[in-house]
């Protein structure tokens, strides 16, 4: 899945030019929000999107080739995607050069206002391999900035553009890059109170989608280990919820140990050697820890109350968890044995659903306040809550794996006569800046980021 | 076989002694009151006049099925909670003494929340809600190795709408024969 997909840059890239302009600007949204709920309010960041100019990669004729196209194409919709650039239209460009090996005439780039250059090559040789090679050229300072090339199968194009586009987003912004990554998620159909729920799979980006469950079993909240090769699930199979592992590469699937309760809520620790997960019995729910080699599980946590929705820190030193053992649903975090139990969130409403960021400074959760959900990132001590979506129903924030984007699902409210509910995925800024829908092809819920799969 | 229809005979005698209680509670409140209600009117009728046919129809299980609906399947919890309401007690009782009638029956008592809550901590409360109940009819005499119990948390509404009628239906346990 992974082999003779990777492309190498040349050149180390020179991390220091950061021509990235971000105004980050929190303000209070006036008017009809502020009066519905009084202190919350929504972050919006203002952002300068970087102008770069992307032109369609050549074949050995010089001439844009039809898989050069379909590179220049999804590299542009990538970096669109992200808020964070802007294409400009290929109809101004005047003479891109016929190859990357050419120095641009820069003259015929700096009026349009482009900041970057991005000039690449791609064809199919005579084996039926696709050899591609990339130059993005600082337009301003006349500097190559960067430059690669790999080939692949044919079938890699796709992940050939997107590891490009890291690249280039890498370079311009000094993160790193998220577009060569992968969903999960659960696809929804039928009615409300029948739903039909498969797990599928996609890549960011909403291409190369499949099912990986037949929508027989209900399954919930899929997730990534760190390899991105398995996922943890929880599955109803024989009507009996337990947390299961699902190989991605043979489809193997396998049911994590037999416990006299439910488990549910499972997310993989950092080193993938170790799962955290909710073990419901009795009436009360307690996170415990796993050990996937022998699954043998540790007790983390021990009350009467109900502890769910356990996050690894990204170190693993800590998780965070959500608990109503005060009463109402908060947030929690603890060392990752269970000891030195700490409240962190102290604002109105209730918290659900907690994500550690890949960063490792912030958490992102699901917030309920006065019948609206809400998605919103605190630091780790709970201080400096931002809210950057709202509805009827979101939920279930994931990172992607810069820590700079989330995703999550938006559900519609329902008419008694079974109308709307329509539930799709959203992703966001962490500035609160560009939600944008994420396409699938029937409802979806649940969603889970893979890691970089470089 | 024998054995079987007796005691089914004797569950709907017990039934029938039950259902007066069934429709005085049921006009108070909830939606296992419109299942309580129906499921009155179909019994005298069945029990007269199409007695035959229904026996032909319906094997042991689906009859016995039929009369623990007519106990009251569903009970109600208000919003984050697994409290026992004193309508849900009357019901449950109900559901104790057909068990106790029925030694061989078992049930699943499945868990349930509103949409109102995510999706894990509404899974924990169903688990909750059913235990609640499961621990209701243990206390009055019902072998726990006869129930089991599942959370479905949000995910199997009873009734469908986001507004509080129908969320309020949403927020229960369910028992039925396994």
């Amino acid at each position: 899945m992974k082999t003779g997909m990777r492309i190498v840059m040349k050149m180390p890239g020179k991390r220091l030019i950061t021509l990235v302009a971000i105004c980050l600007l929190p303000f209070l949204f006036s008017g009809q929000l502020l009066a519905q709920s009084q202190r919350l309010y929504v972050t919006e960041g203002q952002i300068e999107p970087i102008p770069v100019a992307i032109a369609d990669f050549t074949g050995l004729d010089g001439l844009p080739s039809d898989v050069g196209r379909q590179i220049a194409q999804i590299i542009s919709d990538d970096l669109v995607s992200s808020g964070l650039f802007l294409s400009i239209d290929s109809a101004a460009f005047i003479a891109p050069p016929a190859s990357p090996d050419i120095r641009p005439n820069f003259a015929d780039w700096t009026p349009l206002g482009a900041k970057g250059l991005l000039i690449g090559s791609a064809f199919l040789d005579n084996d039926g391999a696709l050899q591609v090679e990339f130059a993005l050229w600082d337009v301003i300072s006349q500097r190559s900035i960067t430059e690669g090339g790999g080939s692949a199968d044919p079938a890699g194009l796709r992940r050939i553009a997107h590891q490009i586009a890291d690249f280039v987003y890498e370079e311009f912004t000094g993160d790193t890059g998220y577009f060569d990554t992968q969903i999960v998620y659960v696809s929804e159909s039928g009615p409300q109170n029948r739903r039909v729920k498969r797990l599928a799979f996609m890549d960011q980006d909403g291409h190369n989608h499949k099912f990986l469950t037949t929508g027989n079993d209900l399954v919930l909240t899929p997730r990534f280990s760190p390899t991105a090769n398995e996922i943890a699930y929880l599955n109803y199979f024989n009507d009996e919820p337990n947390v299961y592992l699902l190989d991605v590469v043979t489809g193997r699937t396998e049911r994590l140990g037999s416990f006299p309760g439910m488990t549910f809520a499972p997310r993989f620790g950092p080193d993938g050697t170790k799962l955290i997960m909710s073990l419901a019995e009795d009436g009360r729910t307690d996170i415990y820890e796993m050990e996937l080699a022998t699954q043998t599980i540790t007790q983390l946590t021990r009350s009467a109350s109900i502890d769910t929705s356990p996050s690894y820190s990204p170190d693993g030193k800590y998780i965070v968890f959500n608990s109503d053992r005060g009463g109402s649903q908060q947030l929690y975090t603890m060392r990752a044995d269970g000891t030195a139990v700490r409240r962190i969130s102290f604002g109105d409403g209730r918290y659900a659903t907690p994500v550690w960021s890949p960063r490792g400074d912030i958490i992102a959760f699901t917030k309920m306040y006065r019948g609206e959900f809400f998605i919103g990132v605190m630091n780790i001590d709970g201080s400096g809550e931002r809210l950057l979506a709202r509805g009827f129903l979101v939920e279930a924030p994931t990172w992607a794996p810069n820590g700079r984007v989330l995703m999550y699902f938006k559900q519609q409210p329902v008419s008694d006569t079974g109308e709307g509910g329509e539930t799709h995925l959203y992703r966001i800024d962490i500035t609160g800046f560009n939600e944008r829908r994420v396409i699938t092809p029937a409802d979806a819920s649940d969603p889970a980021w893979s890691p970089l799969l470089r | 076989m024998i054995k079987r229809i007796l005691t089914l005979v004797a569950a709907t005698a017990l039934l029938a002694a039950c259902e007066t209680a069934s429709t005085t509670d049921s006009s108070a409140t909830s939606s296992s009151a419109t299942t309580a209600t129906s499921g009155t009117s179909t019994a005298t009728s069945t029990a007269t006049s199409t007695t035959a046919t229904a026996a032909e129809a319906e094997t042991p299980a689906e009859m016995m099925k039929r009369e623990f609906t007519k106990v009251g399947t569903t009970i109600l919890f208000d919003f984050d909670s697994s409290q026992i309401s004193d309508y849900a007690r009357t019901v449950l009782d109900r559901q104790a003494a057909f068990l106790k009638a029925q030694p061989e029956a078992r049930i699943i008592l499945g868990g349930h929340a509103d949409e109102r809550g995510t999706r894990e901590y509404n899974l924990a409360l169903g688990e909750r809600r059913a235990a609640a109940a499961r621990d209701y009819l243990v206390a009055k005499g019902v072998n726990s190795a006869r129930i089991r119990i599942i959370s479905y948390g949000k995910e199997r509404p009873a009734a469908v709408g986001s507004n509080e009628a129908a969320w309020r239906l949403n927020r229960r346990a369910e028992s039925v024969l396994n």
